[in-house]
């Protein structure tokens, strides 16, 4: 019994399974129907009316992204007549769009520039209508300029559904609908997280990261300003798209080369603080794990996910590691440990971090712990977006260069540190070194624990370390979190023992690499492809556990003496204070 | 999902029977429009500490009720005049003068539509048809239906509602 | 209880308004008073349609009809036609002055009608549930839940041939057959009382009048379909019509006619009220489900159509009220018997609210089949004042501008969309020579894009540059290529909107450019209004015989466009005019014509 539905596409037969969309079914022969609200990660949401068609019989048309085939379907895709339907529908929505692509952030990488040049539209027979509403750069991540919302709807549903953060709704009607938080507050007095998902799907222009390369410039400029720089595991396999390359191709070395050729005087590895960080958390978890600390102990590496524990879960607070993120061991590190051996003044140190993150330019002073250098640990957030256009800007070929190595005391990583980028990858990383600490032995018997990896909402497992069960949950995609949180909470009311011990969550779909700073058009498949690259560059690693990183080692013997030492606590952990969802 | 409370300032709570209301339809599903309307029935319009207090007591997103609230005309987000009056702007009322109605009410009160009186006793707006247009043009003022209304007999209605 | 009469007061929110409720405390303290409690009874009933008229008052069993009845005729009607026998002749209807009786079936305004729909209304009290049973009521029920299977139910109320009364005309049998053959489990019968076209009160007067009958069909309907939950979805703005349901639920579950095991059929049944808030998109089936479910009324794509997947992703089927109210009628007097009523197509009767520059305004119902000439000047009696008939319109915003050359049209679903219309839900406005069509479509225009979700483009930004255009047309500043760049839109408005109303809402402006063009072009090219309505295009002139140079006009003339000598005639200068009309409300001497 086959579930295939026959149907006809422009003359052609097509045979898919029941419930493909007509969109869908069309690429099964190569037609690309044109759409503009629709996006893949999302249920259709058959606003815009850009997508069209035709099917024999009706002189209604279908939108192609929601319909499902039906058998005996005969589709036109495009014909003059529906052509001519859906070049109106783009002319009034162009109408209504302010016309300064030259000096839009989206420029040349717009989903509406590009229907607007695939249809040829060189005048507009509509008056045009573009109502002034300010800008909403209230948070210092995420940007929103509502003159250029095409009500797509994406940048709410993904922040309803997808992350479950609901700062961001359709308010108002008609034509006076806006997306904005509730209550006319600011975003940043909204429940936002500043996963920057929001602009990782929005179409146009509307909603951007917070951009902050003027200020690298400046300070690259400065003679004064001794300029360091740290890029993330997920920027590596990403940073190529910007160039055309495909996603997932690791240009780690390109990248280092790129940024010295910027002027940066030391370029690090945010993988080495990756390893680090194993080591603090992974003693963490292995104390409480053994002396009846609290548990499940929960990983705290990303700020969008802390964010929305102080909002919203603050009953967790004392399950988060207090562990900083590896962003920031490396920033205080830079101006302590780095200062010192060199002799710089850290003073003069301006650390820039490169990260596929958004909330990253939040969690850089989202406590005085971000301070423990004596200075601002790290003094800019640059995303991936950013630091691409700050390449482009000084004529970097950047697939063509030849690829360098990092500075060494703060760059070496072992194969652990880069799958912090993918979701699954902390808990690889922190299983595989508490594996050998816990047991003394050399490696655990499979180096990869396949169970943690891929794409499903909520991974669990059940860990064998010797005869001792670890439970663990790896989450990503913040909308997946909320279960796993009332699992615990069904536990504690029952008076059980929570059914996890360690959880990582990671805020963005895939991990880091789907993270709200990457190049935009993230889809499964890129981050699918972005996920390999990692897991390849762990492979390839000599070293693949953190604890056998020789410049960790050093730093543990010459600084910080043991995980969870004093000097650690000082340097390289945290606390959490509550928050209202509202501010206001 | 909560378990921060959301905050807001302002002075009104909900009652014992509003928050009873909410108690009986807490669990079913679809509830939100009809807790909107019970309590913008007590308030008048659904004040914004109140919204918060809503979305706590039924775990909904505050974004969730501000979108439904901003999205039907019916809800208010600021307090009306003491003497709400409503305008028919249905098919038969404009045919037969709403229009000249509205005007002649900005005229003698000194607002424009969906505004407050300064002195907080009249506030107009133009209401979608009220279903009586045998008696067009029409306008309702605390829910009292005026039929047939002429533009002159406007002052004297005014004065007794004011005086009221 | 047997009385000897009976006055019926008309009930509705009309007469009410004009100080209905006190005629009939009036008339029943007038009964009192007289020691007539014991012979007659005092009823408030539903709206009996001609508000025109109201309020109305109906003597039983003469079948006496008084209008424009105040509370202080109560005495002298009692008095006089009850204690007497002899009718108070100057409240009787009465066109010709003739000051003779006219029983209802002799008024004008009755005549051509065929109250199906409207049976109860106006003849019982619909506070009291015995008075629809005498009257049938639940009849039907009964012979459905015993005699019937639901498939039975389905077979007859297809072969009626009723189709949708809400506007879009679909087959009722056909859709409630869909969700029938959706698997068992959880279904729903809807509802749709959100009335949202201005201008229609047919839903409201049927609700306030007549509640049952609805309540009776829903029952029906689920237990065609397998539905065991029924939703009213009601407009908060028909309070009144609230109240009746409230109290027929609260009756008919007294009465074992709703709940569990009603009539002890095995068959269990209840609904639910579940108000609107201000959206005329509400009524969009897909809105309105999204609604009940406590969501902005943004509509969803079709397919899945909702006897599939509906309210919460269960087969719904959602009813007009008008629509529902045919469907005890339906099954005791036979499908056989509804189908011989209307045109090949369009079966049984419409209830029209039919309003506007009509000397008869109100509520009425026909036979598919008539004519709008039959319904406008037999019906309605023709056009107030006297002044020529220029257009109707029905469907509301989504529907179109008839003119005069279709006045012989029998009015079914399908000859109405062939003239650019469609039947909607029964609002029916009549237009005359005074009222301007490019502003009528402006007014459409206006509430729809008040009215739109907002979700789709081409509705949201098609139908604001509709009436940006419309608003230059009206304003003198109109061009050609505007009447062009609006046909474009309409058609991308139509072919890719989400939902019927952006799918319907360029219908007025599309009909009008249909059979209006002379219209629009001169107030483009002449920048005239021959009907006097946009105000910026009026032409104020001073009639130099009349004008005796007072100069009255001139000194409150705001722009100074006002010339002339004292005790000579004067001129306006019709650059410089504002269009004020200040000159036209001072003349005492009639000398200022605007046109």
């Amino acid at each position: 019994m086959s579930n295939l539905v026959q149907l006809e596409i422009n003359g052609i037969p097509v045979s898919v399974p029941a419930g493909t969309t007509i969109l869908n079914a069309a690429k099964a022969i190569h037609v690309k129907i044109p759409t503009l609200c629709y996006h893949p990660d999302l249920k259709a949401w058959a606003a815009c009316g850009i997508c069209v068609v035709r099917n024999a019989g009706s002189p209604k048309l279908l939108r192609a992204c929601c319909t499902e085939v039906a058998p005996g379907m005969k589709i036109t895709t495009h014909d003059a007549d529906i052509v001519r339907v859906r070049r109106a529908v783009l002319e009034l929505i162009l109408a209504n769009h302010p016309n300064d692509c030259l000096q839009c952030p989206r420029s040349g990488n717009c989903e509406l520039q590009k229907l607007a040049a695939d249809f040829g539209i060189r005048e507009n027979p509509f008056p045009p209508d573009v109502q002034h509403i300010p800008v909403d750069n209230s948070t210092c991540s995420i940007v929103l300029n509502p003159e250029k919302c095409v009500k797509c709807g994406r940048c709410a549903i993904v922040c309803q559904e997808m992350q479950n953060v609901w700062a961001l709704e359709f308010i108002g009607r008609g034509e006076k609908t806006r997306m904005a938080p509730a209550a006319d507050v600011t975003l940043n007095e909204s429940p936002c997280i500043k996963c920057g998902q929001c602009s990782a799907h929005c179409p146009v222009g509307a909603i951007y990261e917070r951009d902050q390369t003027r200020q690298v410039w400046d300070a690259l400029r400065d003679e004064d300003k001794y300029c360091v720089v740290q890029i993330a595991p997920a920027v590596r396999v990403a940073i190529g798209e910007a160039f055309g390359l495909p996603p997932g191709k690791l240009m780690t070395g390109e990248t280092y080369a790129a940024l010295r050729r910027l002027g940066f005087k030391a370029v690090f590895d945010t993988n080495y603080s990756a390893d680090l960080t194993i080591m603090e958390e992974g003693s963490e978890f292995i104390k409480r794990f053994t002396t009846g600390g609290t548990l499940p102990l929960i990983t705290s590496c990303c700020p969008a996910w802390t964010d929305w524990m102080e909002k919203y879960a603050q009953d967790f607070m004392d399950n988060f590691s207090t562990a900083k993120s590896p962003q920031q061991m490396l920033g205080v590190l830079a101006k302590t440990y780095y200062a010192e051996k060199m002799g710089i003044d850290p003073a003069k140190i301006f650390m820039v971090s490169v990260m596929p993150c958004t909330a990253k330019k939040y969690e850089i002073s989202r406590s005085e712990t971000m301070f423990a250098s004596g200075y601002q640990d790290i003094d800019v957030v640059l995303t991936t977006r950013e630091l691409a256009r700050m390449l482009k800007s000084a004529g970097i070929d950047f697939p063509n260069l030849e690829p360098e190595e990092a500075d060494s005391i703060l760059g070496e990583y072992t194969g652990a540190g880069t799958i912090f980028g993918v979701t699954g990858g902390v808990m690889e990383a922190a299983l595989r070194t508490a594996y050998c600490l816990i047991t003394g032995e050399a490696q655990p018997p499979s180096i990869d624990f396949e169970a943690v990896r891929g794409m499903k909402g909520v991974k669990e497992a059940t860990i064998d370390i010797k005869g001792t069960p670890v439970k663990i949950a790896v989450a990503h995609q913040m909308g997946n979190v909320e279960q796993v949180l009332e699992a615990i909470r069904e536990d504690r009311k029952a008076g059980r023992k929570p059914r996890y011990d360690f959880i990582e969550v990671m805020a963005c779909r895939g991990g880091c690499i789907g993270g709200g700073g990457q190049p935009t058009g993230a889809t499964d498949e890129v981050r699918k492809a972005r996920t390999a690259g990692l897991y390849t560059d762990d492979e390839k690693s000599v070293l693949r556990m953190s604890h056998l990183n020789p410049q960790i080692q050093t730093l543990y013997k010459e600084y910080i003496g043991e995980p969870l030492s004093e000097k650690a606590h000082h340097l390289l952990h945290n606390h959490y204070h509550p928050k209202k969802v509202y501010a206001k | 999902m909560s378990t921060a409370p959301t905050t807001a300032q302002g002075t009104q709570k909900l009652t014992p029977e509003l928050k009873a209301f909410i108690a009986e339809w807490k669990e079913k599903p679809g509830n939100l429009v009809m807790i909107l309307h019970h309590v913008q029935q007590h308030f008048g319009y659904i004040p914004r500490e109140v919204a918060f207090e809503v979305a706590d007591l039924i775990d909904v997103p505050l974004a969730k009720i501000y979108g439904v609230i901003t999205f039907y005309n019916f809800f208010k987000l600021k307090k009306p005049g003491r003497n709400q009056i409503q305008v028919c702007m249905g098919t038969a009322c404009y045919l037969k003068g709403g229009e000249d109605i509205i005007a002649e009410l900005e005229g003698i009160l000194g607002v424009g539509v969906n505004t407050v009186t300064p002195d907080g006793e009249f506030s107009v707006e133009a209401v979608r048809c009220l279903g009586c247009c045998g008696l067009a043009p029409v306008m309702v003022i605390n829910g009292e239906v005026f039929g047939k209304v002429k533009t002159e007999s406007l002052q004297g209605i005014i004065a007794k509602f004011r005086n009221a | 209880m047997s009385y000897k009469q009976y006055i019926l007061v008309c009930g509705g929110t009309a007469c009410d308004s004009i100080r209905g409720m006190e005629l009939f405390n009036a008339l029943k303290t007038a009964v009192k008073e007289n020691g007539l409690i014991n012979e007659v009874q005092v009823v408030r009933t539903g709206c009996l349609g001609f508000c025109e008229k109201g309020p109305i008052v109906k003597v039983l069993p003469q079948d006496t009809f008084y209008v424009e009845v105040k509370p202080e005729d109560a005495e002298e009607i009692i008095k006089e036609h009850i204690i007497k026998g002899r009718e108070v002749s100057r409240l009787l209807y009465d066109k010709e002055q003739s000051k003779i009786h006219v029983a209802i079936e002799g008024i004008d305004f009755y005549q051509k009608q065929f109250r199906v729909v409207l049976r109860n209304c106006g003849a019982i009290d619909p506070n009291v549930i015995d008075e629809y049973i005498a009257r049938d009521g639940y009849k039907a029920l009964e012979k459905a839940l015993f005699d019937m299977t639901p498939q039975d139910v389905i077979d007859e109320i297809s072969k009626s041939g009723l189709r949708g009364r809400g506007g879009a005309g679909f087959p009722t049998g056909k859709k409630w057959s869909f969700a029938a053959a959706q698997p068992a489990g959880q279904k729903y019968m809807v509802c749709n009382a959100d009335e949202g076209d201005p201008g229609a009160y047919m839903d409201r007067s049927t609700l306030e009048g007549d509640p049952h009958s609805v309540l009776e069909a829903m029952t029906i309907g689920g237990y065609a379909i397998g539905a065991d939950k029924g939703f009213i979805y009601i407009r908060a703005e028909y309070p009144l019509a609230i109240k009746r349901l409230e109290n027929a639920l609260k009756q008919a579950r007294e009465y074992g006619l709703l709940g569990n095991d009603i009539l002890g059929s095995g068959f269990s049944f209840d609904i639910e009220i579940r108000l609107g808030a201000g959206a005329f998109v509400c009524g969009e089936e897909t809105a309105l489900l999204a609604s009940i479910e406590g969501n902005r009324g943004m509509p969803r794509p079709r397919p899945p159509f909702p006897a599939v997947k509906g309210l919460w992703g269960r087969p719904t089927v959602i009813n007009n009220v008008e629509t529902l109210a045919n469907i005890p009628v339906i099954l005791l007097k036979g499908a056989d018997w509804f189908n011989k009523i209307g045109t090949a197509t369009s079966k049984g009767t419409k209830v029209f609210a039919l309003t506007g520059k009509i000397n008869n305004s109100g509520l009425i119902e026909v036979p598919m089949g008539t004519t709008l000439r039959e319904i406008i000047f037999d019906i309605g009696g023709g056009i107030r004042g006297g002044k020529a008939f220029k257009a109707a319109q029905t469907g509301g915003p989504s529907g179109g501008i008839i003119p005069p050359q279709f006045l012989d049209t029998p009015i079914d679903y399908e000859n109405l969309a062939k003239i650019g219309s469609i039947m909607g839900s029964g609002g029916l406005i009549v237009m005359d020579e005074d009222d301007c069509i490019p502003n009528i479509a402006k007014f459409y225009l206006d509430f729809t894009v008040d009215e739109s979700c907002g979700k789709c483009a081409p509705c949201r930004i098609g139908g604001r540059k509709l009436l940006n255009y419309l608003d230059k047309i009206c304003d003198g500043k109109g061009t050609h290529e505007d009447i062009e760049n609006m046909r474009e839109i309409s058609e991308a408005m139509s072919r890719a909107s989400l939902c019927g109303l952006g799918q319907t809402a360029s219908n007025p402006v599309q009909s009008s450019l249909r059979y209006f063009m002379d219209e629009y072009k001169e107030h483009i090219d002449d920048k005239r209004c021959r009907a006097g309505k946009c105000k910026n295009l009026l032409r104020y002139t001073i009639d130099k015989t009349k004008c005796v140079g007072c100069t009255a006009c001139a000194r409150v003339c705001p722009a100074n466009a006002i010339a002339g000598e004292r005790k000579q005639p004067h001129a306006i200068n019709n650059e410089t005019c504002i269009k004020c009309g200040q000159c036209y409300e001072i003349c005492k001497f009639h000398a200022i014509t605007r046109e």
